[in-house]
């Protein structure tokens, strides 16, 4: 690759990127009380600085060149050696810009959706520090550096989902993501002693050029591979760790619309990418993402159909939505996976500021049932929200078509896997459309004083909506399929990052135009079959989901999300917590207690019989003295 | 021969003094005795062929140190009738005490190895010059500390003995 | 060389008299009460082990041992001057030089 040489100066504005949120998080934390509303503004266009240098750099660099270089050694023992250091390549500048811009946009719409809130400064440094924590995860040119931000930003996804702390179940919520993404980050850490154990090294270049020498399914490969996985699997909320995302829906919805869909939870993604070579030698892996994808992307889809919640229902979409971008990594196809990243972050943002918007409107109501008729209140928003939803649906030519279909292409030559994942688009379409009409159509279900109060939201956030809005539209012709003949910019733009693996990969399933273009009309005709459903069936008939109490049979497991919270529950937290009363019986309170306060209790007779020699007569001493000379001697004697 | 009969002498009035040291009523009997005592260990030092020491030891102990345990014990103005006593019990044990160390200290001097030292070798160790040579070469730096310790004690037992103002 | 040391009596006997030298020393630091006795027990007990010294350093030859008698002299006197000022300062605070009067070491 010696099309990737260094351009020098290029170095301070990437170490000023991850800089300037980190400086608002400081301001923020030290002078928060002082600057209240200014303290958001100063923190938004911080934000937008490194989303503005992101682009420079992106301008500079393209994807001819890259830059990678050492801030500082960390740690160093004989041949291995620790760095802190940062890598732009074609695959982080995209991450950057992503993470920078809707970053910004969702600040900017959090000014207006915070500005009640108590707790307002607090809100923005965590954002900002999340926006660091990202920063670093994706600028990393190490599996290491990418860990500190891993957890950086497991971190202040525990603290924006408890923002709230006064209620417990939010707290719990936070508990409950923390612990279920400490289970993954064992895996990425296993991961990480494995490389370095074997491989001599954590940053990417040593990694990834030691594993081009291996053969291809070499087991340490796989090995490391899988509990990379494990690591993803946490973070980016696949089976079975992916409980946590929809409880994590108790933060505030610019939370969710950044961290838990748009940024934080597409990382396990860009880690595959980043170590796409890794993958393509462990074909075995690459399997098992695949179908861990496909369940995940079908399993969430149906759970999402009979959720009520709007913001459940946007949850369980991005788990499945990640499914589905895992199954595209699975196959191969990691262009196609990182492509679906790029449009999902964008309309699945908007689709949650959307929510936002809305529940803001309500008044903090979050339940479907009683919304309805929105449509002529909050226009904006609801103009928004469709096109959000349309693109999540695949229709043409909105963002979510051009990125689904790539990866329904690429699962073409697998049938299962393609039926399974046409099965899960289709009742994605529908439940984001029954969504949709529920929210904004047929008549408003709410209380009167919930009427009164309905208004379209201030400018701050309508403004991010529109911005979101107009990049769904159009972000999907970055990749246009091949049957247009015009440049897939997205994926030329990424060769050079998944270049070595094209090459390892072999075979490659080139597909005649008309198939693709059955494809693509077999993909709208289900996703618009599926709206004429939703259609039918919330629209003309005008029903309603049944309350919690009449939910029976199939519907109601459903409803209760297969029940897998409380399986969970049952099979790995009660046998636990009985373990713990019993260690805490027997071992704690039996065996260490005894043990504490035996000693304690010895200690304290000891002195308190001892203490009667100290009589303060420094004759008994001198005499004491002698005795002990006396005893030692004749010790020496005896022995 | 002689040598023997001055060791046997002195040691006897070594002890004897060393007695009525502790056995004296009045404490400026028991400094006169200690004095007594002093002059016979110089003997000792004499008969050892340390010449040299036992000058020192008279200055020092006899000259410097016994002048003024005389001094401060006429200073606090001690004598038979202020003298404290112990109860007989106490003097039983202490006494029982002392003698169980002497046997003791006795058998553990036994056991050592007096081999290399069976007879004693005409050396020219005791001598002034002999003595100053080491002093002054090998434990120059201890010899110079000295002084230190001396000046430290002096500061001290100013400080100590100065009446506090009230 | 000085003919008495080479007829002198064998080492033995300065063993047996310095530890008898000690113990007494012993014994009046537990018999009496007066703090100016117990100093001058000490003193006698660092001179018994001094007459040690020198027979040693004499029997083996030795200055060594010789030079570390005229250190403890040094110690002892530095030990006496503040020993003595502790116990006029003691007697002018109390009104006497009795150590059992002396009982403020109890914890």
């Amino acid at each position: 690759m010696e099309q990737f040489i260094k351009p020098i100066h290029l170095i301070s504005p990437t170490l000023l990127i991850p800089l300037f949120p980190l400086l608002g998080f400081l301001l923020l934390s030290f002078f928060g009380k002082n600057l209240k509303q200014a303290g958001a503004w100063i923190s938004s266009l911080l934000v937008l600085v490194s989303f503005v240098i992101s682009i420079y750099l992106f301008k500079e660099l393209g994807n001819k060149q890259s830059l990678d270089f050492d801030v500082f050694t960390w740690m160093r023992w004989e041949n291995v050696s620790l760095n802190f250091g940062f890598l732009i390549d074609p695959l982080s500048l995209i991450m950057l810009l992503v993470v920078t811009g809707i970053g910004f946009l969702i600040h900017l719409y959090s000014i207006g959706y915070m500005s009640h809130d108590e707790g307002l400064t607090r809100f923005f440094a965590y954002l900002n520090l999340f926006i660091f924590f990202m920063l670093l995860l994706v600028m990393g040119n190490s599996y290491l550096v990418m860990f500190i931000g891993w957890e950086g930003v497991g971190l202040c996804s525990y603290l924006l989902i408890g923002f709230w702390f006064k209620k417990d179940a939010y707290n719990d919520a936070a508990k409950k993501a923390f612990v279920m993404n400490r289970i993954g980050d064992l895996g990425f850490l296993l991961g990480m002693f494995f490389m370095l154990f074997y491989m001599g090294g954590l940053d990417y270049a040593t990694v990834l050029s030691s594993a081009e020498g291996m053969e291809k399914g070499a087991p340490l490969l796989v090995a490391i591979t899988l509990l990379l996985f494990v690591g993803a699997m946490g973070k980016s909320a696949q089976i079975p760790l992916y409980t946590w995302l929809p409880d994590a829906m108790a933060g505030p919805t610019p939370v969710s619309a950044l961290i838990h869909a748009a940024t934080m939870v597409t990382a396990g993604i860009y880690m595959i990418v980043r170590s796409n070579i890794l993958y393509t030698l462990a074909p075995f892996t690459l399997e098992i993402v695949m179908w861990v994808g496909v369940a995940t992307s079908l399993f969430a889809a149906i759970i999402g159909i009979k959720q009520n919640d709007i913001k459940k229902v946007l949850a369980y979409s991005t788990v499945s939505q990640l499914g589905l971008m895992f199954a595209a990594l699975g196959l191969g196809a990691y262009t196609s996976g990182m492509f679906h990243v790029v449009t999902h972050a964008f309309f699945k943002a908007l689709l949650f500021l959307g929510a936002g918007s809305v529940i803001h409107a309500m008044g903090g109501e979050q339940d479907i049932r009683r919304m309805g008729g929105l449509w002529k209140y909050i226009r904006i928003t609801a103009i928004t929200f469709l096109i959000a939803t349309l693109a999540i649906s695949g229709i043409f030519p909105f963002a979510g078509f051009f990125s689904k279909d790539e990866i329904l292409a690429a699962a073409f030559h697998h049938k299962l896997v393609w039926v399974l994942l046409s099965v899960s688009s289709m009742i994605t379409a529908f439940y984001m459309f029954r969504l949709f009409f529920l929210t904004f159509f047929t008549n408003f279900r709410g209380t009167e004083e919930e009427k009164h109060h309905l208004h379209e939201s201030p400018w701050t956030m309508t403004v991010p909506l529109s911005l979101l809005a107009i990049c769904s539209v159009v972000a999907g012709f970055l990749g246009m399929p091949a049957v247009f003949h015009m440049p897939h910019w997205f994926n030329t733009f990424l060769g050079p990052v998944v270049e070595t693996s094209k090459g390892l990969m072999g075979e490659v399933h080139h597909m005649e135009h008309s198939t693709e273009w059955l494809l693509m009309g077999v993909a709208t005709a289900l996703a618009v079959a599926s709206i004429i459903i939703a259609f039918v069936i919330y629209l003309s008939k005008k029903q309603v989901p049944e309350s919690d109490e009449e939910t029976t049979g199939f519907a109601k497991v459903v409803y209760n999300k297969f029940y897998i919270d409380e399986i969970y529950d049952k099979v790995f937290v009660k046998p636990i917590g009985v373990l713990s009363d019993l260690l805490h019986v027997v071992v704690d309170k039996l065996i260490v207690d005894l043990l504490v306060n035996a000693s304690a209790w010895f200690v304290g007779f000891t002195g308190r019989t001892m203490r009667l020699v100290q009589t303060g007569n420094t004759g008994f001493y001198i005499f004491a003295m002698v005795i002990g000379m006396m005893v030692l001697l004749l010790i020496q004697l005896v022995l | 021969m002689t040598s023997e009969i001055i060791f046997y002498f002195l040691a006897a009035v070594s002890v004897i003094t060393a007695l009525m040291v502790v056995f004296s009523k009045n404490p400026i009997y028991s400094v006169m005795w200690l004095i007594a005592c002093f002059f016979s260990i110089a003997g000792h030092y004499v008969m050892l062929n340390a010449q040299f020491l036992a000058i020192v030891h008279i200055i020092v102990y006899a000259g410097a140190i016994m002048v003024l345990m005389l001094f401060t014990v006429m200073l606090l103005n001690l004598n038979r009738e202020s003298e404290p006593h112990k109860s007989l019990l106490t003097k039983g044990i202490a006494t029982v005490t002392g003698g169980m160390l002497f046997l003791v200290l006795l058998a553990a001097m036994r056991s050592t190895q007096l081999g290399a030292y069976a007879s004693p070798e005409a050396s020219d160790a005791g001598f002034v010059q002999k003595v100053g040579m080491v002093l002054f070469t090998d434990y120059l730096l201890p010899f110079e500390m000295t002084s230190v310790l001396f000046i430290s004690a002096m500061i001290g037992a100013v400080v100590l003995a100065k009446k506090e103002k009230h | 060389m000085n003919e008495v040391v080479s007829t002198a009596a064998p080492q033995s006997w300065y063993l047996v008299l310095s530890t008898l030298l000690f113990s007494i020393g012993v014994v009046g630091v537990l018999l009496r009460r007066n703090a100016i006795i117990i100093l001058m027990c000490i003193e006698i007990m660092l001179n018994s082990v001094n007459l040690l010294m020198v027979s040693f350093s004499a029997y083996a030859g030795n200055t060594d041992g010789q030079v570390f008698v005229f250190f403890t002299m040094v110690v002892a006197a530095a030990e006496v001057a503040v020993g003595l000022a502790l116990l006029v300062s003691i007697y002018r605070n109390l009104g006497s030089t009795d150590i059992d009067v002396l009982s403020k070491l109890k914890g």
